[in-house]
């Protein structure tokens, strides 16, 4: 079927009209029955049964909500720097930020994945991707911090990311923009055949989680649009939805829409690794970023890397084979027994489902139909499992409930339809407030989805919210999936595009949870571990003070002897070894953001005084009944004065 | 060996325990402390029930002038020289098997349980009366002594004080003790 652009716009204004129609009917109806608002009260007090983490999008974050109830938890600062939490504004974090192209204040999160073992969630870690700058982060579960963020290079646009396999024994990170590689000069007319698309497969440390690219595969110049990993059966291969095959470099919307079908890129990373060990890689020069977050001295520090190993799928045999799949595919997922590899063709009337056993018979008969690249390409029939008719408009992504149901966001009929694998039939559908993008089952890339529950993430809102100017905020929609009917439970807002997100049981997190850092522990080389060390410290225009915060004080109080024209270092220890207990500290006229530093962290701010006079500093987060006192001078004395430092400590 | 002899050594020995078991605890419960604070009190030392707790406890004492819990005492000095000699001589008398002196280890036991507690009492006391005159919370007239035994309401705390493991390993030691007693009244019955 060929549908051309104008189609499409015509399909979208009816879409939005029946979504709009259908949305009337909607709130006449079930949600807001007391049997639905049940199922979404978590009563004061009690906990939420899962952890939902849903990416920020174009705020370059994480947020923490809990379900059923949609209740915002936390924001965790990942690619963007955080005034609130001093992310990228303090020294110790700042070169979390660091990135080939100097220090990057903010970034477009995607898709957060959570760590597995023997293909189940085991509540580890977070990784996310950062599609503008592509770099990839991983969060820990313990602390909700990101420990650790890697710059991906040979890429530009990190969109088919980040997901890992079922021992988290990779996370991958596809460019979607293919580029020159290595960059250089050149016309860009010339694109076809000249640019590469680089897809990375990113080891992770068993132990730690600490990730290395330990290899990249060069692939021909389309755009890698999202990714799954195989699982059970297809476990050690990768597969990566393409569009562009065209390798159009203008007017995209029509000319990377001419071919009636793209691809579906299967990687056997299992086969990579025997090629790696073999030394069939190139190794490039690159220079990318490597930052990690030492929770022991509570700092990041960037690493330079120089090198990555690339592998050429064209003299590799066996390595790529490409599966035609209509048209423009979107969402490449895999269903929980490996089998079925879902292809959402954007633009199609209907699903494609591809089958993996299909597929393994197809490269034993060397069924193909061509080759792009000197890689092989299936043939279409050979590898197909089925279709799925006439199931909406705009087919975007699927998850799997665990029990033989696929669901599957439409983004033009602004609707989720579950369907049946196996037998291809639509089963039901529900419409969506409006223009879903991705949805999720808690443990959806997994083995064992949690498939109570499916959440949509929405890019429009429309009237479903009191207004708010021109831009009114993004939702997430909370559906029962129990049954055989789905049941609209909740919409929530989101904070940003709420792009993709990943969910988890909450007792698989919550017991791991940590209450404070062991202030025995901190090693950060600015520490103060008691009151007694509290000192100020001169080396010619640096000052360093060593600073202490406990309920109600901060120790010293009162600095004199800072001139114009110092940089003033404050070294901050909170001293608390109390759950829930931070403090925090700002100063007048600092070029940065305040300080809030957990119990038994330090954390380092600086401070360059250019005006003479006596400045206060004070508590910036209301910690006990006496926060209101929590608070300090320093005296700043002229360029030339000859005032000697002095400090002083409980009003001594 | 003969049963009453037994009893008084195993009742003697169990004061040993209170080397490794808190001999008290004293908790406090309020709304913003959903896992309470708590001291466990041993022979040789106070301990947080959990972690950070004796820190936590003396920041929140501190606003009305309480003085830090102890580190050093001199009891946690005296203490283990106490339970080792009446657990030493508790074992030597086990052993002589006379029946009065299981009574007087038992009496004097009783005695230095009873000075204990008087202790305890005195420094509970202390510990709750002598504030700083420039706290920055005053309730004229408010101490905050904790509860010798059982449970009070001190402002918005609850404070419970129990004893605990050890304290019971010593009262059950003592019970063998009186048990051994009246065992070897029996056993001479017999004889006769
Ligand atoms: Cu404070």
């Amino acid at each position: 079927m060929n549908l051309s652009f104008k189609s499409i716009s015509i399909f979208l204004l009816i879409g939005l009209s029946l979504a709009i129609f259908s949305c009337q009917q909607g709130s006449n109806g079930g949600a807001l029955k007391n049997s639905t608002a049940e199922k979404v009260f978590v009563a004061p007090g009690e906990h939420d049964e899962f952890y939902a983490f849903i990416s920020g999008g174009f705020s370059g974050q994480l947020a923490v909500y809990g379900l059923p109830s949609g209740r915002l938890f936390k924001v965790i600062p990942v690619f963007s720097v955080d005034a609130e939490k001093a992310w990228g504004f303090n020294e110790e974090t700042k070169p979390m930020l660091q990135t080939s192209h100097g220090f990057i204040p903010w970034g477009d999160s995607h898709h957060p994945d959570i760590s597995q073992t023997n293909g189940e969630l085991d509540g580890r870690w977070v990784f996310i991707n950062e599609n503008n700058t592509p770099r990839i982060a991983r969060i820990s579960l313990e602390t909700f911090e990101t420990d650790e963020i890697i710059e991906i290079p040979n890429s530009a646009g990190n969109h088919s990311s980040s997901f890992v396999t079922e021992n988290t024994e990779y996370v991958v990170a596809g460019t979607r923009f293919s580029v020159p590689v290595p960059q250089r000069d050149m016309p860009i007319a010339e694109y076809k055949g000249n640019f590469k698309g680089a897809l990375s497969f990113i080891k992770v440390d068993p132990e730690h989680g600490h990730m290395n690219i330990e290899f990249q595969i060069l692939m021909p110049g389309f755009d890698y649009d999202l990714s799954h990993p195989g699982r059970g059966k297809s476990h050690g291969w990768f597969f990566f939805t393409t569009y562009n095959t065209e390798e159009a470099s203008t007017l995209m919307e029509v000319n990377a829409s001419q071919n009636d079908k793209d691809f579906i890129a299967a990687i056997n990373w299992k086969k990579a690794e025997e090629y790696m060990k073999a030394g069939k890689f190139k190794t490039m020069p690159a220079n990318y970023a490597h930052n990690v977050y030492d929770e022991a001295t509570h700092s990041a520090t960037t690493t330079w890397k120089k090198e990555v190993r690339v592998l050429d799928p064209a003299e590799l045999p066996g390595l790529v084979y490409f599966m035609p799949t209509p048209k423009s595919p979107h969402g490449c997922d895999v269903d929980p027994s490996g089998e079925y590899i879902v292809g959402s063709g954007k633009l199609a009337a209907a699903l494609t489902v591809h089958s993996f056993t299909k597929m393994e018979k197809a490269i034993a008969d060397k069924n193909f139909e061509g080759e792009a690249y000197g890689i092989p390409v299936l043939s279409f029939d050979a590898t197909l499992a089925g279709t799925v008719e006439q199931p909406g408009l705009g087919p975007l992504h699927t998850e799997f409930d665990g029990k033989g149901n696929a669901y599957t966001t439409f983004f033009i009929s602004s609707e989720v339809v579950k369907w049946k694998l196996g037998t291809w039939e639509v089963i039901d559908r529900k419409p969506t407030y409006y223009s879903v993008g991705h949805l999720m089952i808690p443990g959806g890339n997994s083995r064992k989805p949690f498939g109570k529950y499916v959440v949509a993430m929405n890019k429009i809102t429309k009237d479903r919210y009191l207004p708010t100017g021109p831009e009114v905020t993004q939702s997430a929609q909370l559906y029962d999936i129990s049954g055989e009917k789905m049941e609209l439970l909740l919409d929530f807002p989101t904070v940003g595009e709420p792009h993709y997100a990943a969910g988890i049981a909450a007792d698989l997190i919550k017991p791991r949870s940590k209450k404070f850092y062991r202030l025995a522990d901190n090693n950060h080389p600015y520490a103060t571990k008691s009151q007694d060390e509290t000192r100020v410290e001169r080396k010619g225009k640096d000052v360093h003070v060593y600073m202490t915060m406990i309920r109600s004080h901060f120790a010293p109080d009162n600095i004199e002897g800072i001139k114009v024209g110092d940089r003033v270092y404050f070294h901050v220890t909170n001293l608390e070894q109390d759950y829930d207990v931070p403090h925090g500290i700002s100063m007048i006229g600092a070029n940065t953001s305040e300080l809030l530093i957990m119990p038994g962290q330090t954390e380092t701010f600086v401070w360059e005084p250019k005006q003479v006079g006596v400045w206060p500093f004070y508590c910036t987060d209301f910690c006990s009944a006496l926060h209101q006192e929590m608070q300090g001078y320093v005296r700043v004395s002229p360029k030339n004065s000859k005032i000697k430092l002095s400090w002083s400590l409980d009003g001594e | 060996m003969k049963k009453s002899k037994i009893l008084m050594i195993i009742g003697s020995l169990l004061l040993l325990t209170l080397f490794v078991l808190p001999l008290w605890n004293i908790t406090l419960d309020a709304p913003q402390y959903p896992d309470s604070l708590g001291i466990d009190i041993y022979i040789t030392k106070m301990q947080g029930a959990h972690e950070g707790d004796i820190q936590n406890i003396n920041i929140m004492n501190h606003y009305v002038g309480m003085e830090k819990l102890p580190e050093k005492m001199k009891e946690f000095e005296l203490f283990p020289i106490v339970v080792i000699v009446m657990a030493l001589l508790g074992v030597i008398i086990g052993f002589i098997g006379k029946r009065k002196l299981f009574l007087a280890w038992f009496v004097a036991m009783a005695i230095l349980g009873s000075i204990g507690m008087y202790d305890f009492y005195l420094w509970e006391y202390k510990y709750g009366h002598n504030l700083d005159p420039k706290a920055a919370i005053q309730f004229p007239g408010q101490a905050y002594q904790p509860p010798l035994i059982g449970s009070k309401t001190i402002l918005n705390f609850k404070a419970h004080s129990y004893p605990m493991s050890g304290g019971y390993m010593l009262f059950a030691g003592m019970f063998l003790s009186l048990g051994a007693f009246f065992v070897a009244g029996k056993e001479e019955e017999k004889e006769n």
